[in-house]
């Protein structure tokens, strides 16, 4: 019994010990850096922004920059309707924006108080989501597409995305697990919309998803860049972004988005209604708009940027890297998720779960 | 001096009450009204009513129960060889320590771990290779779900047996060797039955969990197995549909409570499952 106290408390000084150490780094931080006593949250999704940008951003501007991350938008939408932390600053995607938007989550941004709207490109802007860009300002952008090995598979093979169906791929395609995306791709091979809203397009194209069943190998999430990078799949349905680091990871993996069109997905800066520090807000934005930092970013991270004046900074081999800046025939055909209704949310992940249930 | 001591006790139980209030009855209950409130319809069996006259949803609850059920077979064929060896042990708390060690490490991480050992290029698959049986798709299989869920649950299925086991009087089996029973007739009509308290905490440690994993059917099944923990997370993240995720969750809650009804002896409580 005695013994069992002095453990508990052993453990208890440990944790005062931890403490203390932790309170006296943050104060000597915080005398560091100068500042106006303002901290920003910028509430953005993991790793997605160049970390010395953030520092510059912090000593020219004498804001502080608290960094918080999400992994999904609808968590992030969950966190900000539920309040508690007051986030100056959020990334939700396309569809997300719309949602928000719905919800009265966001501050109508103050167009007067915006530097650098000039450099973004004009493809970008005024899109399904914010018409007028009222809400929103667009950070990066990206394609889904297919994601394959060069040494087993030609990539010339897959000019559509029907070519998925193909016997030769047999037990070797890895989907990400999105009901969204997934049943987007077979509508798009169907010639539909990826918004479509019509049950009988979506029950066609819930039949042709089932029988794609014998050439899945898996449905996984963000661990499918890990499985392609090992080998596991020989192709993949994912992201640019996810893509990208995959790419990084293994040399023989190449990305292509199908000429039948997909997806563009758009992240975009917002200010949440309840943010408590909307001018530093719009400083980073402002900040973020800036075609050098814009251009520094983008390397950072890989993703395309939708800052056109960034974009002409950046290295040739990058620009002409037709996977992640496909040419403009093919960003014609791309199309923007509109947000569903509960409805509709729920006849595609219905359809989809089925799909899944359903044995190969 | 005994007065004290009754109003410390009560006072203990008091604070222990709201606890479980707070903490325990009250969540149970928001997840009962959340199932039944449907968004902008208000008090409603809708929900209910949906799950039960569902396919997918139904084939689910199979999928989880049947699942469950093997790895909880799967791990007490493997628990109770191993515990009934461990007593046997001279350095018992030394080998026990190491079947406690794999949970001190991260659910997600073994998991990893595993991805690792099963993948195409992985330890098992280079050594079955080398021994000249070319490499097998071992990934994303019902095999190497069972064998992860199995292996994580382990600990959880040996820790109460062997408690069982070790408080079994030794002079039993002796007395039962003595009046001329074989070991086989000694372990099964002696030991058996007197570790059965370790066996049945055993089984619903396991079980239970076992019911609603979901991050290892993704990462190790690919999706091919889908249990209703799959459904819950997709309710309560993607279609934030949360009213019919709670649903998902009473029901699984209710399939726990049958399980722990069946599997507890309601005629005397003996002091075995201790963990």
């Amino acid at each position: 019994m005695k013994k069992l106290m002095m453990t508990f408390l052993a453990i208890l000084a440990l944790i005062a010990a931890l403490l203390l150490l932790e309170w006296g780094l943050t104060a000597s931080r915080a005398q560091h850096s100068s500042q106006k006593g303002d901290t920003l949250t910028f509430y953005n999704w993991g790793d997605y922004i160049d970390p010395s940008i953030l520092t510059d951003f912090e000593k020219t501007s004498g804001y502080k920059v608290d960094y918080q991350t999400f992994d999904s938008n609808e968590a992030m939408y969950t966190k900000i309707q539920q309040g508690g932390t007051n986030y100056d600053l959020a990334v939700p995607s396309d569809y997300m924006v719309a949602k928000m938007k719905k919800a009265g989550l966001l501050a109508k941004l103050d167009k007067s108080k915006l530097t650098g709207m000039d450099n973004l490109n004009k493809q970008f802007l005024n899109q399904s989501f914010d018409r007028g860009n009222h809400y929103s300002v667009p950070y990066f952008w990206g394609t889904l597409g297919i994601l394959y090995n060069r040494q087993k598979v030609n990539g010339a093979d897959l000019k559509s995305w029907s070519a998925l169906w193909s016997e030769r791929y047999k037990n070797r395609v890895l989907l990400v697990d999105s009901a969204r995306d997934i049943l987007g791709m077979t509508l798009l091979s169907q010639g539909k919309s990826v918004n479509d809203q019509n049950k009988a397009d979506l029950a066609a194209a819930q039949g042709k998803l089932s029988s794609l069943m014998p050439n899945v190998k898996a449905i996984v999430g963000d661990e499918l860049k890990l499985y392609m990078a090992q080998g596991e799949g020989d192709l993949a349905v994912t992201y640019s972004g996810e893509a990208k680091n995959a790419i990084e990871k293994n040399g023989d993996l190449a990305y292509t988005v199908p000429e039948d069109g997909s997806n563009l997905w758009l992240d975009n800066l917002v200010i949440p209604k309840s943010a408590k520090h909307k001018q530093a807000a719009y400083a980073l934005i402002n900040y973020l708009n800036r075609p050098d930092v814009a251009a520094k970013n983008a390397q950072y991270i890989g993703y395309a940027t939708a800052n056109r004046a960034a974009y002409e900074k950046l290295p040739k081999n990058v620009q002409n890297d037709r996977a992640f800046y496909p040419k403009q025939s093919v960003l014609d055909k791309l199309q923007v998720y509109q947000n569903f209704d509960q409805y509709w949310t729920q006849k595609y992940n219905d359809a989809f779960l089925e799909f899944k249930l359903g044995k190969s | 001096m005994n007065k004290t001591k009754k109003r410390f006790t009560e006072a203990y139980l008091g604070i222990y009450g709201l606890w479980l209030l707070a903490f325990v009855v009250a969540p149970l209950l928001l997840l009962l009204v959340q199932s039944l409130n449907l968004p902008g319809q208000g008090f409603s069996f809708d929900n209910y009513r949906d799950f039960f006259t569902s396919g997918p949803y139904l084939a689910m609850t199979v999928n989880s129960i049947w699942y469950a059920f093997l790895i909880t077979l799967i791990t007490l064929a493997i628990s109770y060889p191993l515990a009934l060896c461990l007593t046997q042990l001279k350095h018992r708390q030394l080998w026990l320590l190491l079947v406690i060690l794999p949970t001190w490490i991260n659910l997600l991480l073994k998991t990893y771990a595993f991805i690792g050992l099963l993948g195409k290029g992985g330890l098992l698959n280079q050594s079955l290779s080398a021994m000249g049986f070319g490499t097998s798709q071992l990934l994303f299989t019902n095999g190497a779900f069972l064998l992860v869920a199995a292996y994580i649950e382990l600990p959880f299925m040996v820790l109460p047996i062997y408690n069982a086991l070790l408080d079994i009087d030794p002079l039993l089996p002796a007395a039962s060797r003595d009046l001329g029973a074989s070991s086989f007739q000694t372990l099964k009509k002696v030991v058996w039955p007197l570790s059965m308290p370790g066996v049945k905490t055993g089984v619903q440690t396991v079980f239970i969990p076992s019911l609603s994993l979901f991050m290892i059917t993704r990462l190790i099944g690919g999706n091919k197995v889908i249990t209703l923990g799959t459904a819950i997370e997709e309710h309560f993240l993607v279609t934030q549909n949360w009213s019919f995720g709670s649903t998902i969750g009473v029901v699984l809650i209710i399939a726990m409570a049958l399980t722990m009804a069946l599997t507890t002896d309601r005629k005397k409580k003996k002091g075995g499952g201790r963990k």
